[in-house]
């Protein structure tokens, strides 16, 4: 790392971050996401295989969104209880990516470690079309990813 | 069409973190760079994907935007680009700068590009990788929806302003399949 007495210019992370009110369309979005829904799909054998793909991007998206939104909201302060955690899921990083909270947050009957975050009508599911012979495929693990990386860190 | 359909209306005012925008694209970079060979071919798989971005988002522009009329010229479709396109999709506008004598080629100064927020390109990649290349390509298969045909270049990208060149090259021919008369 070149960046001390260097006068180029200057890292990233000597920025400020930003306010994040930042808004951006839907359309172009959805249209992003479809397009790597489809290489994706191109690059794997499988439904499963798929679907871990797209999990992985939103682990990528996951790690990174985490650092902000603790940084912007919290006061870099983490949460370390498992329900107050989930809480944080439901409302901050949901109003971060949605605009609104995630619709409930239900705790399992059988399994004391499971816990249930649902979303009536995700985002990313909206816009793809699944074909027939692909009838289980669910977008919506690109946003398990995310939740998955942020509650792993 | 009798039946209401389930097409959420009034998309064009639904709006999403941009954050969650720069980051799906990063997350994206990030898998071509693992995956393909080398930078050039990301490259490559950008620009593929943003021309099958733009081939749709031309329908979506004109559907929404009823006031863009017919441009004529390259300074028009120059200015539907910088201040209503981009403005769009972006959520940015865009300076229109540096016309070429033949009024061909102009650039696009994009500032601040949110594609590159939050983004850092390794020294070791930085001189192959174009990091927004799904810009170009999206704006050459927007043009190309509309019959026009341009080459579109990044000729500065990440650390410092975007700037996209676009150079017309030929207005495309109407040609109708063989047996789809109108």
């Amino acid at each position: 790392m070149q960046r001390i007495g260097s006068n180029k210019q200057v890292g990233i992370l000597d920025k400020s971050l930003s306010r994040g009110k930042s808004e951006m369309n839907l359309s172009s979005f959805a249209l992003l996401f479809a397009e790597m829904v489809r290489f994706a799909n191109n690059r794997s054998n499988s439904i499963g295989d798929l679907q871990d793909k797209l999990a992985a991007y939103g682990k990528f998206v996951g790690s990174r969104l985490l650092d902000v939104i603790v940084l912007r909201e919290k006061g870099y302060r983490r949460e370390t209880k498992l329900l107050n955690m989930l809480m944080f899921v439901k409302s901050n990083v949901w109003k971060n990516l949605f605009n609104k909270e995630a619709d409930k947050l239900e705790r399992s009957n059988d399994d004391p470690c499971q816990y249930l975050l649902i979303e009536k009508e995700p985002i990313v599911n909206t816009y793809i079309s699944v074909p027939k012979d692909k009838g289980s495929l669910n977008c919506a693990s690109f946003i398990a990813g995310i939740v998955e990386a942020i509650l792993e860190v | 069409m009798s039946k209401q359909t389930k097409l959420p209306i009034g998309i064009d005012s639904k709006k999403i973190s941009g954050e969650l925008f720069t980051l799906t694209y990063g997350a994206l970079v990030a898998e071509l760079l693992r995956d393909l060979e080398s930078p050039a071919e990301v490259n490559r798989q950008l620009d593929k994907m943003g021309y099958n971005i733009g081939l749709r988002i031309a329908d979506d522009l004109l559907a929404k935007n009823a006031q863009i009329g017919r441009c004529t010229d390259m300074h028009q479709v120059a200015d539907v680009l910088a201040k209503v396109a981009l403005r769009t999709y972006l959520g940015v506008s865009a300076q229109v700068t540096a016309w070429s004598a033949a009024n061909d080629e102009f650039s696009l100064l994009i500032e601040p590009n949110p594609l590159t927020e939050f983004v850092e390109v390794p020294p070791e990649l930085a001189q192959e990788l174009r990091y927004s290349q799904m810009i170009c390509g999206a704006i050459r298969g927007a043009l190309q929806m509309l019959h026009i045909e341009v080459q579109t270049v990044i000729v500065s990208d990440v650390n410092q302003n975007t700037e996209i060149r676009v150079k017309f090259i030929r207005i495309l021919q109407e040609s109708v399949p063989p047996g789809e008369e109108y």
